[in-house]
């Protein structure tokens, strides 16, 4: 009935976002020349011996100065673009002393890949072969086969193809429940303070007021999350000449679309009911914004610690955010694209979600009538709990 | 079967009753006066009518049954906190809250252009809310609390707020409503528009009736024992007259216990004095207002 245009504004901002961010992303690598290799001298002083040869690496070449002086003479002198000393002791403590004049973060890589390859050569190029070298430089080209039980190879290989949806699925999950708590929470207070309330309590009870709000607000959010879902196939296709291979090794993890419907479902409904209660209670839209701020940083929390997921996934944080209804649902989600989540866990998850669903209806629906019909004034917690005790 | 039965409602906030122990009923087709003074109970009794809050004991019947969804539709609600969606326009503010009554969109555009052309609002019609004046809205409202045809009509401070020529169109159709035999109650604190406009009044102080009955009969039962005269000539001395008061255009001369209105009439004549005005005081509902009002607090 009340078309708003921020919610349309929303809609189509973020597929049209990503499509300038990629329409960006293919200007600049289109204008951007393919990298020259610049040729690079560094010094360096042996004070341990032995460290003569290789000292061609690639692009970088070595230059041997006798003493710290001098090299520090050529590096002011712009001849060199930095060097380095090999201690007396280099063997025993591997400690390589690195002068530079540029603030940096660490070396650069090439620039270590480069002196690592000139100490290794040199301690070790007369006592092997070239291959042997090879495969000392690099021993390890790890290629991971996932077999199931069976042990066969397993249709869902994991890594970072498994990771993406499930990935931009949590973000559009936040988003979306963000947004579609927040539309309803407006219209909630809008409708307090201009004073509809009453009227629309005339012709409607609360708990239908209550629950044709969540359901239609939930109805507009899941157009929205199905706007930005149809429209990222297509920008996909569109960025794939700027991530190129990437997108063939995009996987869906197993039960991800059941599972990203329930928890859409579940997740928003806590939360439009949370928002619910919080419209009812709270004086003016600005106060329920800021109340409802409180339950939606949580929404966050699993977003923070995404790459913590990544690098220690069997932590039993992890399970305790997966259980907690109001982190569950984006928790849920992101931990489906890294590891496999065992069955009790999503068992209990969703069972603690639908139960404090439950539990946040029952006790918003004895708020909800009491206090829509305050105004100008909200009620002290002690106010709410009496309340909530004789409903 | 009343329009209204009100059975020994109860309403506490914190520690203070705001409804007391109330019972009234409303006839179809009457029109109920119900007054106090500000903090009285009116809007609580009216909400726990329409089931906006609930009694904490008590009973509340409307139209013969408790008040559900289905019988909601057939009572029309005028609050005393209102407003409309201020961005939305007149008349979709009009369609959409008879369609939440049960009208069909088609029925409601059409009763909604005919009532808007019958309170000249019809040019207004596609004036979004907030671009209409605080009478015209109140207006709009009014036509959304009638649009369905209700049965029963509760209105709560209808007239604050108003000037004078809106007054006068909302009364009109209040008139109307009447006509049409709807039961109806006019909640207010002025009393001239209750003496106007209603049959009887039930008027409560501090959540309890104080007086409860058909408008004529309760003046008549508050009537000081006093007539007010203009005459030609010198009056003297009057048997059966305990005080003579001097107002602007006429006297007013109030009586002993023993002696009627008529039988003074009789004695005035008798002496052949020109009466130009012989009228028994009935004081202003006002009065009586602040009397009961006033008794009360003592």
């Amino acid at each position: 009935m009340v078309v708003r245009k921020g919610f349309i504004i929303i809609t189509l901002a973020l597929p049209l976002l990503a499509l300038l961010a990629i329409g960006i992303s293919q200007l600049i690598s289109g204008i951007a020349e393919p990298p020259v290799v610049e040729e690079v001298t560094i010094g360096y002083v042996d004070k341990s011996g032995g460290f003569q040869q290789y000292t061609s690496q690639g692009n970088i070449t070595l230059v041997r100065f006798d003493t710290p002086d001098e090299a520090t003479r050529a590096l002011v002198g712009g001849d060199i673009k930095e060097y380095f000393v090999i201690p007396p002791d280099y063997i025993s403590t591997g400690v390589i002393s690195r002068y530079t004049l540029e603030k940096q973060l660490e070396a650069p890589a090439d620039i270590t890949a480069a002196i690592k390859s000139f100490l290794l050569s040199n301690l070790l190029g007369e006592k092997i072969s070239p291959e042997t070298m090879d495969r000392v430089e690099a021993p390890l080209n790890l290629v991971t086969t996932r077999l199931t039980e069976t042990g066969d190879i397993a249709p869902e290989q994991g890594g970072f193809g498994n990771f993406i949806i499930p990935g931009v699925f949590s973000l559009l999950l936040v988003l979306s429940i963000i947004f579609s708590s927040g539309y309803l929470l407006q219209g909630l207070s809008e409708e307090k303070e201009n004073r509809l309330i009453e009227i629309l309590l005339s012709s409607v009870s609360a708990r239908q007021l209550l629950t044709g709000k969540v359901l239609g607000i939930g109805a507009a959010g899941l157009v929205q999350v199905g706007v930005w879902v149809v429209s990222a196939p297509l920008l996909l296709r569109l960025a794939s000449s700027s991530i190129g291979g990437f997108i063939s090794t995009i996987q869906l993890p197993a039960n991800f679309l059941v599972l990203a419907v329930v928890y859409f479902i579940l997740g928003y409904l806590l939360y439009a009911v949370l928002s619910a209660s919080i419209g009812a209670i709270s004086s003016n839209s600005r106060e329920g914004q800021q109340l409802i701020g409180i339950f939606t940083l949580p929404l966050l929390i699993p977003l923070w610690f995404m790459s913590l997921l990544m690098a220690f996934p069997n932590n039993p944080i992890w399970v305790v955010l997966t259980i907690l209804p109001i982190t569950s649902p984006v928790e849920v989600i992101i931990r489906l694209g890294v590891s496999d989540i065992p069955a009790w866990q999503l068992v209990a998850s969703i069972a603690v979600l639908v139960l404090s669903i439950i539990g946040t209806l029952l006790l918003t629906t004895r708020v909800f009538r009491a206090y829509l019909l305050m105004y100008g004034k909200r009620p002290g917690i002690g106010e709410i709990i009496r309340s909530l005790r004789s409903g | 079967m009343p329009a209204v039965e009100v059975n020994h409602v109860v309403k506490s906030y914190a520690d203070k009753a705001a409804v007391n122990d109330l019972s009234f009923s409303v006839a179809q087709g009457e029109v109920l006066g119900l007054i106090g003074p500000n903090g009285a109970g009116k809007t609580t009794t009216i909400r726990m009518m329409m089931d906006i809050i609930k009694p904490d004991s008590g009973d509340v019947t409307i139209l013969g049954e408790k008040l559900s969804e289905a019988s909601k539709n057939k009572v029309g609600y005028f609050p005393e906190e209102r407003g409309l969606y201020r961005k939305l326009r007149a008349i979709d503010s009009i369609i959409y809250l008879a369609s939440l009554k049960g009208m069909d969109r088609h029925s409601a555009e059409e009763k909604a252009n005919e009532l808007l052309n019958q309170t000249g609002m019809l040019p207004h019609k596609r004036k979004k809310i907030e671009e209409l004046s605080q009478g015209m809205g109140q207006v709009i409202q009014f036509l959304i609390t009638i649009i369905h045809d209700p049965e029963l009509v509760i209105l709560d401070e209808p007239f604050s707020g108003l000037d004078p020529v809106n007054t006068e169109l909302l009364k009109r159709m209040f008139v109307d409503l009447r006509n049409q035999g709807k039961a109806v109650i006019l909640s207010t604190h002025r009393m001239n528009e209750v003496e106007e406009l209603c049959d009887r009044i039930l008027m409560i102080n501090n959540g309890r009736a104080v007086l409860y009955g058909n408008l004529t009969e309760i003046k008549s039962r508050y009537r000081s024992d006093s007539v007010l005269l203009e005459c030609e000539g010198e009056l003297g001395e009057v048997p059966g007259v305990t005080e003579k008061r001097t107002h602007k255009g006429c006297v007013e001369l109030v009586l002993d216990g023993n002696t009627t209105p008529q039988q003074l009439l009789e004695r005035l004549l008798s002496r052949g004095i020109v009466i130009n005005r012989f009228e028994v005081a009935i004081p202003p509902l006002n009065e009586i207002f602040l009397k009961v009002v006033g008794k009360n607090h003592e």
